[in-house]
């Protein structure tokens, strides 16, 4: 077996009385898909920023092994590696999409941004690939000189995931990634994300309390609430065989169309 | 030579904490072995546990306790022990699986349904969609829905293009659920001659069939899966 | 040589019948020969004020930031502005640097716009004659010091030379991050993607760089730094200069410099390089095509005549 991309563990967090995180542990494999699931105040979203780097934890430590296959301490990072980290080897799709894109500035902007930052100096080649990964993402590439105001909300996602994926990350992470967008473009995005995926091997780790977003696109899935994993395993093992009384709660509560 | 499952004193029951916690056992001690290009069907009266040794089998459900041998890259592993990334490969290489119901995804063609194993196993694209095309059209299916997402399709429809997906990758071990419950005789026909083509290549079948004459035809034994006597 | 000697000291001795006249023109006052030996010192400084108006104890503090400044070419120095005797937007920070370096034997040259007869480098000039009596004039060659706004002369600076730029706005991300603590920490992590990114959206719309002056430039190959809204015809003179450049942002309270001998480059893309644009006509006055022109609206048709924006190049192109 592969080595671990990312690996948690002792992770506690509060907030004054509340316990964000209580002990977590967890890792994440080259390629694979970990949906991060659970109400809101279970800690997910918490958890899902550790991670990333936005936020720190009170104990406990995250580390991730980077493209040369070192394993660096997210937390022990300088503000500049981490920055450089975020822009090339990670991604992170935000539930808002204002939150992951510059509004005033074009798509083909917003996209180019990541491999100007990289230091690619060659404007045709910046536009090309800023085209390209519109084409990717079902975005008409005749539209890279509008600004993402003129979008619509599905678009907007979809301009954030094509920002991300243009420096070809490792490791993606995504807040509710559909959520407040309508059913129909949920389910296109659902879709769009697991065809990259698949295509890119990317390792995601990301945050829904959508049960069904999970079944689809997740390989693995973590159960929190109140800030404790309370279960996790196999994402159609989790979803037919829950163990822990929560999981069934929730599974249970699963509205089907 | 060796076998491909090899089943011992297997677990499995639940704890259903919505309703007051209570818990009910469904497999005690099983046990099952299986040969490469053998094909055993499991009998029994509903709800005595076929389904739930079928997903136990397929890494679905997980096992309380017990072994499920499944010869994989050479080697025994033990299913009821291994990690999700260790079940998802065993999925990929060794343990194909067609479902009673075909778990629909939005906006993916029949075709594509049928070639994502193949193309996770490293198929170049063009052969996973010419042998999808080709499994698709000796199951009967319309070529104008090939290319159209199966969440319209008739039950029968969707109950085809499982097949296809299944039987496409040709793993040494292959678990049918109800494999032509829906299908009309023509379609049983071509169903039966895919599992004998898999049985003469070394498969390894294990089968839930409600349809006996196709069970008498594939089946090579039976295995009765009864209630336990204490079940609820 | 055209240079304008000292300004008198106040209240030479008077007649009764001058007093009496009150206190109309003083006329030339009667230097004796020592004072003429020592040729152009400062004999006329208004002592009323010290050296260069500023007490010493803020030039010393200016200069601490020019030093700082000096040692990390381009990164802007933030320094204690103090009042002066014009208000914000006029030139404070430029009139603060030369304050702070001004010599008895310094010879300065104002300019605002390339003009050394518009009001604003009049009376920069005139207050600083007046002010530490040191010797002022147009002319480029001469100068020690030379204060500028919005351009740098066509004439080549020589070592020896220092430049004083008046900055309105010293950041040259502003435009796009607003927020000052997120601008000092892209400059501290040498972030410049923005900046590149606005180029890029400049591009786009419109075919080339959107700024036609203050392009930014990066400086030693570290900071990003705004030239003060000179033309980008100007940028490349910036780039290994002999002279020293000195920024100064009263408003914003920062320095900012160049040592002499410096990379500096103008923020551009492979594929579409920096072009400094002047525009396409030889001057009217002088006929010079390699200098920077100004557009002057000849008559009511809306006729146009371009002119050297550099009044002391222009004279000199006409003396030869």
């Amino acid at each position: 077996m592969s080595a671990a991309l990312l690996e948690a563990d002792g992770l506690h967090l509060r907030f004054g009385a509340v316990r964000a995180l209580d002990d977590v542990a967890l890792e994440i494999h080259p390629g694979e898909v970990v949906a991060i699931v659970g109400e809101s105040g279970s800690g997910k979203s918490t958890l899902l920023r550790v991670l990333a780097g936005h936020m720190a934890a009170q104990a406990g430590r995250v580390l991730y092994r980077d493209a040369v296959g070192d394993a660096r301490e997210i937390g022990a990072l300088g503000e500049a590696a981490k920055r450089r980290l975020m822009r090339s080897e990670w991604g992170f799709v935000h539930q808002n999409a204002r939150d992951g894109l510059r509004m005033g500035i074009s798509a083909g902007g917003n996209i180019g941004e990541r491999l100007m930052s990289a230091g690619t100096r060659n404007y045709a080649e910046i536009r090309a690939a800023a085209a390209d990964w519109m084409a990717r993402v079902e975005m008409d590439p005749a539209r890279i000189d509008e600004a993402p105001r003129n979008f619509s909300g599905g678009m907007q996602q979809r301009l954030q995931i094509a920002r991300c994926l243009v420096t070809q990350p490792r490791l993606v992470f995504m807040d509710e990634p559909t959520g407040g967008l309508d059913v129909s473009v949920q389910a296109r995005l659902l879709d769009l994300i697991r065809g990259l995926v698949a295509e890119l091997g990317l390792a995601v780790f990301f945050v829904t309390h959508d049960i069904a977003a999970a079944r689809l696109l997740a390989h693995r899935i973590i159960v929190m609430r109140h800030g404790r994993i309370v279960e996790q395993g196999l994402a159609d093992r989790v979803l037919d065989d829950p163990r822990h009384a929560y999981t069934q709660l929730l599974v249970a509560s699963v509205l089907s169309a | 030579m060796r076998a491909a499952i090899r089943i011992e004193a297997l677990a499995k029951g639940f704890t259903l904490h919505l309703q007051g916690g209570i818990g009910f056992q469904v497999l005690r001690d099983a046990a099952l072995t299986v040969m490469p290009g053998e094909c055993v069907a499991l009998t029994g009266p509903s709800g005595a546990g076929k389904s739930t040794l079928m997903r136990c089998l397929q890494g679905n459900y997980g096992a309380d306790a017990g072994h499920i041998w499944l010869h994989h890259r050479g080697a025994d592993v033990d299913l009821a022990a291994a990690d999700a990334r260790l079940v998802r490969e065993i999925r990929r290489e060794t343990l194909g699986y067609v479902s009673q119901f075909l778990r629909v995804i939005p906006r993916v063609s029949a075709r594509d349904v049928v070639a994502e194993p193949l193309l996770a196993r490293g198929t170049p694209r063009a052969e996973a969609e010419a042998r999808a095309t080709a499994l698709l059209t000796r199951l009967n299916l319309p070529p104008r829905l090939h290319g159209l997402p199966p969440a319209t399709f008739s039950g029968g429809e969707q109950q085809r293009v499982n097949l296809a997906r299944g039987f496409a990758p040709h793993y040494p071990i292959l678990l049918l659920d109800e494999p032509t419950a829906s299908l009309d005789a023509a379609n049983r026909e071509v169903v039966i001659g895919l599992i004998t083509e898999a049985k003469a290549r070394g498969a390894a079948l294990v089968g839930i069939f409600h349809d006996i004459e196709v069970r008498d035809r594939v089946a090579d034994r039976t295995r009765d899966i009864l209630p336990l006597e204490d079940a609820a | 040589m055209n240079v304008i000697p000292p300004r008198n000291a106040p209240a030479p001795v008077r007649s009764p019948e001058g007093e009496a006249r009150g206190r109309e023109s003083a006329g030339q006052p009667v230097r004796s020969p020592e004072g003429e030996a020592r040729g152009r010192e400062s004999t006329g400084q208004d002592t009323a004020y010290n050296f260069a108006y500023l007490d010493e104890a803020t030039k010393r503090m200016i200069r601490r930031a020019i030093l700082k400044a000096l040692a990390i070419p381009g990164h802007q120095i933030p320094f204690g502005t103090r009042e002066m005797p014009l208000p914000y937007g006029w030139g404070t920070g430029g009139i603060q640097v030369t304050a702070a370096i001004l010599g008895p034997r310094d010879v300065l040259k104002v300019i605002d716009q390339g003009a050394d007869d518009t009001t604003n480098a009049v009376s920069i000039r005139a207050f600083f004659a007046r002010i530490a009596g040191i010797a002022t004039t147009t002319h480029t060659a001469d100068a020690t010091i030379i204060q500028t706004r919005h351009r740098i002369p066509e004439r080549p600076l020589r070592e020896g030379q220092v430049m004083v730029f008046q900055v309105p706005m010293p950041e040259p991300l502003f435009k796009l991050e607003p927020r000052l603590a997120e601008t000092r920490r892209l400059h501290a992590l040498g972030d410049y993607s923005l900046a590149q990114v606005k180029l890029y959206e400049d591009i786009a719309h419109q075919g080339e760089a959107g700024s036609a002056y203050n392009h930014p430039v990066m400086v030693g190959g570290r900071y990003l730094m705004s030239p003060s809204p000179i033309p980008g015809f100007d940028n490349p003179k910036l780039h290994n200069s002999p002279a020293i450049m000195l920024f100064g942002a009263g408003r914003e309270k920062k320095i900012y410099a160049v040592p002499p001998y410096t990379t500096v480059e103008s923020l551009d893309f492979d594929d579409h390089p920096f072009k400094p644009m002047r525009a396409p006509h030889a001057c009217s006055a002088c006929g010079s095509t390699t200098s920077y022109l100004d557009e002057i609206i000849a008559d009511d048709q809306g006729g146009r005549i371009y002119v050297c924006s550099d009044t002391d190049h222009c004279g000199e192109n006409q003396r030869r």
